[in-house]
């Protein structure tokens, strides 16, 4: 079977940096941030992200 | 008129429709076994993303999370967090794996460990596995169903009846109409779902606090810590977060899931679904507002899982209850058909057929499937009655189970050297530690989801026994 590109591979690897390991960085009330605790806003933005990284990591399977 | 009697005329109204739906998909199709399970492999981008949000948003996400929110607070994020991790794992592992699928005609999980590691008995132990995970899931569809029906009628329709009710009609239209069916019944359920949700969502705030700000500053005065890890927990921590995410982010090896992947009409389908579902977890957002509301709206229920039909309860006029109530109960009808059709078919192509009689044909393997069906759904009836679990510590551990097929997958797709011996070894192990650590109340361990455990102890088994054997 055909292995996904390196390339396409550390991009898939962002959202997990911004959503999963970086977890006792950002898992705070404060700031408050458009009203939402600084944890809620910060996993609502990568949230909605990651469709836009994705984007990256499909082009650069397409462009195989 | 009780006050009941609105919402639930409104539940029977969208129930029936959606079921109606249901049947009307599946007319004038063959009733082959390709067609009721894999729908011919010909769904385009549009159902195959019904059918996965279908199989995402299930009625756990609508009343377990709210409840989790409500009663343990901060580790609730967990829950966003994987469920859009899942679609980056799937987005590379998915195409993969539908393309094995046709090269080789696979049509479920368990096909895939036959044809990959050449032993029907691996495949026969996949299935039974799944089977039993698929039941508790499906156990939770339908208690959460039956919790809807009696919260919306103020409590003059019991569990039971709902329960009894709504699980005939999914049996009957999974039977006649198979995953196409059910594809088109996540139309109505879909659009019913997100617009109640962001309806709620938004409102509630207002109604309540004047405003999303106001009320998780009342949320922080009044119960401060409760939004942050652990919470209201003990040890639902970071390193629990991370264990835990990490595992359930393999949520594509869920049996009814994997299986939905061969759906599809390409590999670049599942690519492009996987890249726009992260989207759909918003509404997930939605509902995480709508059981912060209730923590102070709705204080000191018994059961967390009520706090959102209780706020709306508490809130809204008794149609719009009916409303939520109506989605809700698709919401739990939906997954419930995609895991009783994926179940029956394992229980007879991969569990009966390999074990009890290897001469029997597609076409009686397709009609085996369809009196599996009634038995599925009659034992996960049986459970749901008798069950007094919360909703989410049984997905809990059915995820930390479906887990352990991850190395069998994903080494099958991408090594040459791992023998059937390893998988069977690393995976029965698996399945044993994540019994003993949560059966035992050792979950977490040392802060450490147990599935996580598990899957470590499990991909070194694998390597010790396939390389070392």
């Amino acid at each position: 079977m055909k292995r996904p590109s390196f390339a396409a591979i550390l991009v898939g690897l962002i959202p997990f940096l911004g959503i999963c390991f970086s977890v006792s960085w950002w898992d705070r009330a404060t700031p408050v941030v458009l009203g939402l605790p600084f944890n809620f806003f910060w996993l609502l933005a990568w949230i909605l992200c990651t469709p836009a990284v994705m984007s990256l990591a499909y082009w650069l399977e397409k462009r195989r | 008129m009780s006050p009941g009697a609105v919402p639930i005329a409104i539940i029977a109204g969208i129930v029936g429709l959606g079921s109606g739906i249901g049947f009307w998909a599946g007319r004038k199709r063959p009733l082959n076994l390709e067609e009721w399970v894999v729908a011919g492999r010909g769904l385009g981008l549009v159902l195959v993303w019904l059918l996965t949000a279908g199989e995402l948003f299930t009625v756990f996400s609508l009343l377990g999370l709210s409840g989790w929110i409500y009663s343990r607070g901060g580790p609730t994020l967990y829950i966003l967090a994987y469920t859009t991790l899942a679609q980056v794992v799937g987005f590379f592992l998915l195409p993969a794996i539908w393309e094995h699928g046709r090269a080789h005609g696979i049509q479920t999980q368990p096909d895939f460990f036959v044809q990959r590691y050449g032993s029907p008995l691996l495949g026969a132990f996949v299935a039974l596995a799944g089977v039993f995970f698929l039941i508790l899931y499906l156990q939770l569809q339908l208690t959460g169903l039956g919790i809807i029906v009696q919260a919306a009628s103020f409590e003059r329709i019991g569990r039971a009846p709902a329960m009894l009710a709504a699980a005939a009609l999914v049996a009957a239209f999974v039977f006649t109409s198979g995953v196409r069916g059910v594809a088109w019944v996540s139309v109505l359920k879909d659009f019913l779902l997100v617009a109640a949700v962001f309806v709620i969502g938004l409102s509630l705030p207002y109604i309540h606090f004047g405003g999303i700000g106001p009320m998780f500053a009342a949320v922080a005065g009044a119960k401060p810590g409760h939004l942050t890890m652990p919470g209201a927990t003990a040890n639902l921590g970071h390193s629990w977060y991370v264990s835990t995410v990490l595992l359930t982010s393999l949520s594509f090896t869920w049996p009814h899931i994997f299986g939905s992947a061969f759906t599809a009409k390409s590999g670049d389908t599942l690519r492009w679904n996987a890249v726009i579902m992260p989207f759909y977890v918003i509404p997930l957002m939605l509902i995480i507002f709508v059981g912060c509301a209730a923590i102070l709206v709705v204080p000191h229920l018994a059961n967390g899982d009520l706090a959102l039909l209780m706020v709306v309860r508490r809130t809204f006029p008794p149609w719009i209850l009916g409303v939520v109530g109506g989605a809700g109960a698709l919401t739990a009808m939906v997954p419930a058909a995609i895991q009783i059709l994926t179940a029956s078919t394992l229980l007879a192509k991969n569990l009966c057929r390999p074990v009890f009689s290897p001469a029997m044909t597609d076409q009686q393997v397709a009609r085996l499937a369809r009196i599996a069906v009634v038995a599925i759904t009659a034992i996960a009836l049986v459970l749901a009655m008798n069950s007094s679990a919360t909703l989410v510590g049984l997905l809990l551990m059915a995820y930390a189970g479906v887990g352990q097929f991850f190395p069998g997958i994903v080494l099958g797709l991408y090594s040459e050297r791992v023998t059937a011996a390893g998988i069977f070894t690393g995976m029965a192990a698996g399945f044993s530690l994540v019994a003993f650590l949560i059966l035992t109340h050792r979950d977490p361990f040392h802060g450490i989801s147990a599935g996580f455990v598990a899957l470590v102890v499990n991909f070194a088994l694998v390597a010790a026994v396939s390389f070392l054997g």
